[in-house]
């Protein structure tokens, strides 16, 4: 039986701005499902970022419900909200994503130090994701010393090292040229598929879509089209 | 627990990839160190050297003339006085103390001392570190502090020369140095001791005061036999012994001419030094805060909590001041130790002990906004949101 981690139900985030209401997402539903791989995508404007931030546990919705791992967001309250995107979440960010004065391990096992888990066990595993992601002798780099497609490769592995259930990505391509792009999205599917998670990447590039099961397009705060048939995801992610 | 663990390795290990950012700035803080104890040791430098010889005292109270207002130059005595106070219930004894300046000028330089009368073995004679005491009556005999034979070299046993204006005449009056006591600093000046009779004939003196040929002590230093009864015995002195004042050894410090004012002006520099700290390091952490904005929101954000933010901060605020205060405290006793015996610097009072406290408290005070600030950044930041 294929295990639901995250399930988003009626959700809306609304905005006042200047005596107007911004519905920024309007009545969304779906559900990722584990070792299930899903890309967000949409123009600029169109809600993405604000649903990464509400399923990140970042922002309270105005209605609706997110459930990760059967467990709801709403009933939670600030200090369960930072347990869970402590636990049960994975994070890659644009940019910013490391902390500047950790080598690349440290960084990774970073991860393991606020879950209590930076054993020995721990240490090992950090090296071996970081290898994993060709990265075994930039260990003890610091992000300044490693390129933007290292520094993205090491935030993949600290979204992963803790066994999330959920792994987000926000624009984890949008700093790297076309190939580096191409083989981070890869890697991130690799891992994803490997560990039994679920991944949402948001993206404003489609190409970057080729390697995910299953593509979000939002418009307007509404989830206006899902992508699911490889050769849908292929046309969509070649522009046609 | 967990979280200042998390803070001390995330703090520690930004301090140490850092340390050029960081050292910059405990230099910084050792500097202000450097400037807060030379002020505060001049403080105690500056107080020792005006009540030093008061504040040791063996007494816990002392008699003034009425009216004085507690100012030992302007208090004046009658000779029969320190016997009226002697039979008060709850003195256990009283020693008259007559004060003046004089010079050595038996020196290749001049020094200018204090010299001061008592009776050895009652209140007002410090108790001797060598030699011994003066004999009463008229002998040219005096005890030195130890102030005057380190500014000076003068030896016990040696002969010293010294000069009093009289009348309109300069005389000059040879004394043997028989004893030494420790630092009994008055008005300034390194003490010297010398006998009533002998103070009488070779103080500076008007040319009215030399018509007189009676030494009259200008306060009584009293020793107590219950000194917890100090108010009682105040009460009944006063009623007792007709035209007096009397008062404890602090109130006879503060009206040391100019003591207060000296360490009201001393403590100011003190204060607004520590101020400029407090900015210095507020404004050091808040644009470092500032600068990683992004980085404290992707902590939170993956789930790092305010605990272990705000701890971080102030674990780092904390150990860049200590590291600044360990070595502006090195830098100030290797400048001490050139310093010359006429500054007046006492680095081993409670003030520099005070000073260094503060010191270490202004780091966290001045941090403090940034600490706010870094506990309030959203994690929404590190999605372009917040």
């Amino acid at each position: 039986m294929t295990n639901i981690a995250l399930e988003v139900k009626d959700l809306v985030k609304t905005f006042a701005l200047d005596g107007t209401t911004i519905n920024a997402v309007d009545h969304v539903s779906f559900q990722v499902k584990s070792g299930e791989f899903v890309a967000l995508v949409g123009p600029s404007g169109s809600g993405k970022t604000t649903m990464l931030s509400i399923l990140a546990a970042l922002l309270s919705p105005t209605s609706g419900q997110v459930l990760v791992d059967g467990q709801d967001m709403a009933e939670m309250n600030d200090k369960r909200r930072v347990k869970l995107r402590r636990e049960k979440i994975g994070f890659t960010f644009q940019a910013n994503n490391l902390i500047p004065f950790l080598t690349a391990q440290e960084n990774v096992e970073f991860m393991l130090r606020l879950n209590g888990k930076a054993d020995k066990a721990g240490r090992v595993r950090s090296a071996e994701i970081l290898a994993r992601l060709g990265l075994n002798d930039r260990l003890h780099n610091l992000p300044a010393q490693l390129s933007g497609g290292q520094q993205q490769r090491v935030a993949i592995a600290r979204a992963l090292i803790h066994n999330p259930s959920v792994v987000l990505a926000d624009e984890p391509t949008a700093s790297l040229d076309t190939e580096r792009a191409f083989q981070v999205v890869e890697t991130f599917a690799n891992l994803i598929h490997e560990n039994n998670r679920a991944g949402i990447m948001v993206t404003h590039d489609l190409r970057m879509c080729r390697h995910v099961d299953r593509v979000l397009q939002m418009q307007d705060g509404k989830l206006v089209r899902v992508y699911e048939t490889k050769d849908e995801i292929m046309e969509l992610a070649r522009g046609r | 627990m967990k979280n200042l663990f998390l803070a001390f390795y995330l703090a520690l290990k930004e301090v140490f990839r850092n340390r050029g950012r960081f050292f910059l700035v405990s230099l910084v803080i050792s500097l202000i160190t450097l400037l807060v104890l030379f002020i505060a040791a001049l403080g105690e430098g500056l107080a020792n050297g005006n009540r030093q010889y008061v504040a040791n005292l063996d007494a816990q109270l002392i008699v003034f003339l009425e009216k004085s207002d507690y100012s030992i130059s302007a208090s004046r005595l009658e000779t029969n006085t320190a016997r009226s106070v002697r039979r008060v219930d709850g003195v256990a004894d009283a020693g008259p103390i007559y004060t003046s300046s004089t010079e050595i000028v038996s020196l290749a330089e001049p020094l200018k001392v204090s010299m001061l009368a008592a009776e050895p073995g009652r209140p007002g004679m410090p108790a001797l570190i060598e030699g011994k005491y003066f004999r009463s009556g008229g002998a040219r005999e005096a005890v030195i502090d130890r102030n005057v034979a380190l500014r000076s070299g003068i030896k016990v046993g040696d002969e010293i020369t010294i000069r009093s204006t009289q009348g309109v005449e300069d005389e000059f009056f040879r004394l043997e140095v028989v004893g030494m006591v420790a630092g009994q600093s008055y008005f300034f000046q390194p003490t010297i001791f010398v006998p009533s009779a002998t103070w009488e004939t070779v103080r500076p003196q008007s040319e009215a005061d030399l018509n007189s040929s009676t030494a009259y002590p200008n306060i009584l230093a009293v020793r107590l036999t219950d000194p917890s009864q100090a108010d009682v015995v105040t009460r009944r002195l006063i009623a007792t012994v007709p035209n007096i004042e009397v008062t404890d050894i602090a109130t006879t410090i503060n009206n040391i001419p100019g003591y207060s004012a000296q360490q009201g002006t001393v403590q100011t520099q003190g204060f607004f030094t520590l101020l400029i700290g407090v900015l210095v390091i507020g404004g050091f952490f808040q644009i470092q805060i500032l600068q990683k904005v992004p980085q404290i929101g992707v902590l939170k954000a993956i789930g790092s909590s305010n605990g272990v933010v705000g701890w971080a901060a102030v674990i780092q605020i904390i150990v860049v001041t200590a590291i600044g205060v360990a070595i502006g405290g090195g830098l100030t006793y290797l400048f001490s130790l050139g310093f010359p015996p006429t500054i007046p610097l006492a680095f081993n009072g409670s003030r520099s002990l005070i000073a260094i406290a503060l010191l270490l408290f202004i780091g966290p005070l001045g941090g403090m906004v940034s600490i706010i600030y870094a506990v309030r950044i959203e994690p929404l930041k590190a999605l372009r949101l917040g």
